[in-house]
């Protein structure tokens, strides 16, 4: 971990570098930024004006008072301990990566300190206290739900703009102007895969094995059986499972088996996915496996034999065998730097950083400025701009704090993922 | 036929049980001590075994011996450095300890391998298909009973027959005379903790065979269900721990199948209630009615 | 002669002990308002009482009666669910935010005293590892039936639900008015609780705890308890009903810590039942064995110092719970190693007479 900062710090400067030389070299286009504003400031800088003041913000226009300066302060909220401690440390990554490539670009300038809270709540909500004693004015966080429900009721009482990369329920962002997410919202997700399982005529006969005791899988449960009935998918089998029996899922696989369903919906995270499809496979069982988002970073799983989930979909924003210049920067540059390939959770933090980026530059927010002011800045702005990232193009907000983009079907054909 | 297959799963699930309560009840027999890092080096012994199969490329059985080994020379160490200094101090310090043991075991593999879960493959796959393919187990089950089976054997064998069996009977029931009678208490504990840890090695393996991922925080769940398991069955007995093991992961199997999927461990809790207000020390335990 | 000057001293220290909370109270409180306390520290400000409270209240039942609890989180989780419950259902009924506190704190003391009583009667027949290993199981199951827990609110009053076989698998279910509010989500928990738990609540429940325990130690109730302690059998000869002292020092320890927990519950935006598990359980269970057992003094500060030392140590990140861990065990080992125990009493020499028990 020592060692990957140390890379971190190194492999930004190569950065800058590069882009120094870039600029005697008089070139237009270096990097690979995320966002259209961030496009422009690179190319501002490229061109060799006064580091990218100019920067342009506001992609709808609003760019009326659209100068953003100064340094800014983030703080990051995860579990990069404990049982979820993959999905914290995937955030963080990113979100440093995004970070420095942001600070290398010149323009504005983010300090990035991430804090541990296990996936706890309590921890949270302490992590967030020494994140403001630090002097935090935005934050990027909480990865987790429950952590994420208590930390954003704090942050709309301090007016401290709060944009989570992966906290999916509505509970997060319910009633609170200031908090703002990038992943989609869990009944959204579940009312989108029972459409695609329909339009598609997947399947007739559904089986639904989710976590009942995480606020994530039961939320896209909840809609998805919703959402099934309407469109006359019949649900034979609904197996549950907890956090301390995530382990063996045999009961759960020959009752869905023994009720013929055709294809297998699971709302939940890779880790017991896996578990899941190896253990089918053990079994003999091959019905359609249907995932969601929390899917993505199956085939990042050390060791996992890919042929396990030949032919498996998946609704997710982001896929790591994209064939576009972002996601590639993204991706080989998460590769270098940490050994991994990034997953959803790494490409939402990712994002959220150019997120804040755009929404910084679209308000004209000054480095100086306090938490609040930024905080009534930002949620007046972030209805209005529209962000491309490697979680979807044109990324918009609604004022309750959800983002609309495109979900996009993949199905995995020789370990990687096919548009179907 | 259905039932038949989730009995064999329980049974096999139990397997694992048994073998890590086996460890458990030896250290508690001798040293009088909850050892809560047991759970923790079974999760040392998968990752040992994961990274000889796939980043050093070893024949299965040599991972599985070499993980043995680092298992064992890790249980000595931690008895060594942690246990051993608190011999006489109250065994509610020696259980924190413990506690402070597996959180360091944690954190120092979550900063050694990171937090990414791995796959572990199985040591053996395949499945066996019975009565014209209606019933199918797979070997890794087959293994896991066999491998339960015969050590919970040659264990019976070794602490009845051998020297430093004797010895180990010796100082579980009463460690004072023992060493008065020259038996090298610290030698006998130290060598429980190799052989518990060992144990814990080939659980580690077995049950990341069944149940392929492999993080920080794997071998918890299946420690407490161990120590469930072993106070079941009577603590500091091994029959007892052979039994708790399998009578658990047959009732926990049974219960996901039949009552509830979700609520499959409280079913086994309040088994082990049950059990332990009829019979309160166990089903094999040794009830020593108090001396006035 | 001497045993009365002794009971003086002790209560004198009893004395001393509330005005050291009551001064660490004023002089906190006065250095929030000039400015000195910083967000992380304020914010741990709650947590400690409700730590503190759990401690000692754990130290009730580990070291005055000597019965290992590990599931003792479980406590705290039915307090921390029916306070809030409480509060939420009387949100409309009673503005005021510091009587709904005390009302969920009630609320939470009496359910948890309930359930303490109903855990204890078939529990207590047990001894050592056995009774340790049934109030860990209870602790599971306690965790296991919460989040099976649906609770909405119409006009009809309050609804419940419990969702054992996949029969309920959304507040939708519970068939309530349009318009109902839901107060716990199953296993999503509570999610939208309001923020009740203040710092100066904290300490009111620290100073009932302490007068509580200490009163009850010091009792004829309290002298059965440690007897039966020390030697059931010699307790039972002079006719000690041993079943009665053991359920009352069970009981009057379930309902601190539903109390501790309702403080606890109220202080989040979000409450969830797999927070109260097992390792919740041990972690107040160190802040008693770390304090010493049977210290109520030792617990406080043992809770104090293991609450703010991993926040303390977050400048050494992915190291910190290594060297947490690292802390603890040298600790165990410097306070219980004879050698080591020696050497420090050579440095630090130890005030006599300072009488391990109180």
């Amino acid at each position: 971990m020592k060692k990957n900062r140390i890379l971190a710090v190194l492999l930004s400067m190569c950065m800058a570098m590069t882009l120094l030389a870039a600029c005697s070299g008089g070139s237009d286009e270096t990097q690979a930024p995320a966002t259209d504003a961030a496009t422009e400031a690179a190319t501002e800088a490229a061109e060799g004006t006064e580091a990218a003041t100019e920067a342009a913000g506001g992609d709808e226009g609003t760019g009326t008072a659209s100068t953003a300066s100064g340094t800014f302060k983030i703080g990051g909220i995860g579990p990069m301990t404990g049982d979820a401690a993959i999905y914290g440390t995937a955030v963080m990554n990113a979100a440093q990566i995004a970070v420095d490539e942001i600070n290398a670009m010149g323009g504005i300038q983010f300090e990035f300190q991430p804090e541990d809270d296990e996936g706890d709540v309590e921890r949270s909500v302490n992590a967030y206290n020494t994140l403001k004693d630090w002097g935090m004015q935005l934050l990027l966080g909480t990865v987790t739900t429950d952590p994420a429900i208590s930390v954003s009721a704090e942050a709309y009482n301090d007016r401290m703009f709060m944009l989570t990369p992966s906290a999916s329920s509505l509970d997060v962002i319910d009633g609170k102007d200031n908090v703002f997410q990038v992943c989609f919202t869990d009944p959204n997700q579940g009312s989108a895969s029972a459409q695609y399982i329909a339009e598609n005529n997947l399947a007739t006969q559904i089986a639904v094995i989710y976590r009942n005791d995480d606020a994530y899988s039961t939320g896209i449960y909840n809609t998805f059986a919703e959402e099934a009935a309407n469109l006359g998918l019949e649900i034979v089998y609904t197996g549950t499972f907890t956090a301390d029996t995530a382990t063996d899922f045999s009961v759960q696989l020959t009752d869905a088996q023994a009720s013929g369903a055709e294809l297998v919906f699971l709302p939940i995270y890779y880790t017991p996915a896996a578990v899941i499809l190896t253990q089918a496979n053990t079994m003999g069982y091959e019905p359609i496996f249907f995932g969601v988002d929390g899917m993505d970073g199956i085939l990042t799983a050390e060791n996992f034999d890919p042929a396990l989930a030949e032919g498996v979909m998946l609704l997710t924003p982001f896929s790591a065998d994209a064939e576009d210049e972002l996601t590639q920067h993204f991706v080989s540059e998460y590769q270098s730097r940490y050994g991994e390939t990034p997953n959803q959770f790494a490409a939402d933090a990712y994002d959220a950083v150019y997120i804040l980026k755009a929404a910084l530059e679209a308000a004209g927010c000054t480095g100086d400025m306090s938490a609040e002011e930024i905080c009534e800045a930002l949620v007046a702005v972030m209805p209005t701009i529209s962000v491309d990232g490697v979680t979807g193009e044109g990324m918009v907000w609604s004022e309750t704090g959800e983002v609309n983009k495109a979900p996009m079907a993949v199905i995995i054909e020789n370990g990687v993922y096919v548009t179907p | 036929m259905v039932f038949l297959s989730y009995l064999i799963s329980g049974l096999s699930l139990g397997s694992v049980y048994a073998i890590i309560a086996l460890g458990y009840t030896m250290v508690y027999g001798i040293a009088k001590m909850l050892n809560f890092a047991h759970g923790d080096v079974i999760m040392v012994g998968g990752y040992i075994c994961f990274i000889a199969t796939t980043n050093l490329g070893l024949p299965v059985w040599l991972a599985v011996i070499l993980s043995m080994a680092v298992c064992t020379v890790l249980g000595v160490v931690i008895e060594g450095l942690a246990y051993k200094p608190l011999r006489q101090a109250p065994s509610l310090a020696v259980l924190i300890t413990a506690i402070g043991v597996s959180y360091f075991l944690q954190n120092a593999a979550l900063l050694l391998w990171g937090a990414n879960p791995k796959m572990f493959s199985p040591v053996v796959t395949g499945t066996l298909k019975l009565f014209g393919g209606q019933l199918t187990i797979s070997y890794v089950s087959l293994l896991t009973i066999a491998a339960c089976v015969i050590i919970m054997v040659g264990l019976t064998l070794y602490i009845n027959k051998s020297k430093m069996g004797k010895a180990m009977r010796a100082v579980s029931e009463d460690k004072g005379a023992a060493q008065l009678m020259g038996i090298n208490v610290n030698r006998t504990i130290s060598t429980t903790f190799a052989i518990g840890s060992a144990l814990a090695a080939v659980a580690g393996v077995l049950y990341c065979s069944f149940s392929p991922m492999l993080m920080p925080t794997t071998g918890s769940m299946p420690g407490i269900k161990a120590f469930t398991a072993a106070v079941f069955g009577g603590i500091g007995s091994i029959p007892g721990a052979f039994l708790g093991g399998l009578l658990l992961g047959i009732i926990e199997s049974l219960a996901k199948a039949y009552i509830s999927t979700s609520m499959a461990n409280s079913i086994v809790f309040a088994v082990l209630i049950i059990v332990l207000v009829v019979k309160p020390a166990g089903l094999l335990g040794k009830y020593v009615p108090e001396k006035v | 002669m001497k045993k009365g000057k002794k009971i003086n001293g002790a209560v004198l220290k009893d004395y001393l002990t509330y005005a050291a909370v009551v001064l660490a109270f004023i002089v906190i409180t006065v250095l929030d308002q000039q400015g000195f306390i910083n967000n992380s520290t304020r914010g741990l400000l709650v947590p400690i009482c409700c730590y503190i409270v759990m401690a000692v209240s754990l130290n009730l039942t580990v070291g005055i009666l000597g019965e290992l609890n590990l599931g003792h989180a479980g406590f705290m989780s039915v307090g921390a669910f029916s306070g809030v419950v409480a509060s939420l259902s009387l949100a409309d009924a009673i503005p005021s935010p510091v009587l709904r506190l005390v009302i969920a704190m009630v609320v939470g003391a009496a359910f948890a005293a309930v359930v303490g009583l109903l855990i204890g009667l078939p529990v207590l027949r047990l001894k050592g590892d056995y009774l340790a290993i049934v109030t860990l199981a209870f602790g599971e199951i306690l965790k296991e039936v919460i989040n099976a827990l649906y609770v909405g609110q119409d006009s009809a009053g309050l609804h419940f639900g419990f969702n054992f076989r996949n029969n309920i698998s959304s507040i939708n279910d519970l068939h309530m008015e349009e318009g109902a509010k839901a107060i716990i989500k199953g296993a999503q928990g509570v999610t939208g609780n309001e923020k009740l738990a203040t710092f100066g609540a904290g300490i009111v429940l620290i100073l009932i705890t302490l007068f509580i325990v200490m009163n009850l130690v010091r009792s004829r109730s309290g002298r059965a308890i440690m007897a039966i302690r020390d030697n059931r059998i010699a307790a039972e000869s002079v006719g000690i009903n041993v079943t009665k002292y053991k359920l009352m020092a069970f009981a009057v320890s379930a309902a601190l810590a539903g109390a501790a927990g309702a403080l606890y519950g109220s202080n989040y935006a979000s409450v969830k039942a797999s927070t109260f598990d097992f390792n919740q359980s041990i972690l107040i269970l160190m802040f008693g064995v770390l304090g010493g057992l049977g210290n109520i003094r030792g617990s406080i500060i043992a809770a104090i110092v293991l609450t703010i030392l991993p926040e303390a140590l977050r400048s050494f990140e992915d190291l910190r719970m290594l060297i947490y861990a690292i802390v603890l065990i040298l600790v165990m080992i410097a306070t219980n190693n004879p050698r080591v125990k020696t050497l420090l009493g050579c440095i630090i020499p130890r005030k006599k007479g300072s009488s391990a028990n109180e």
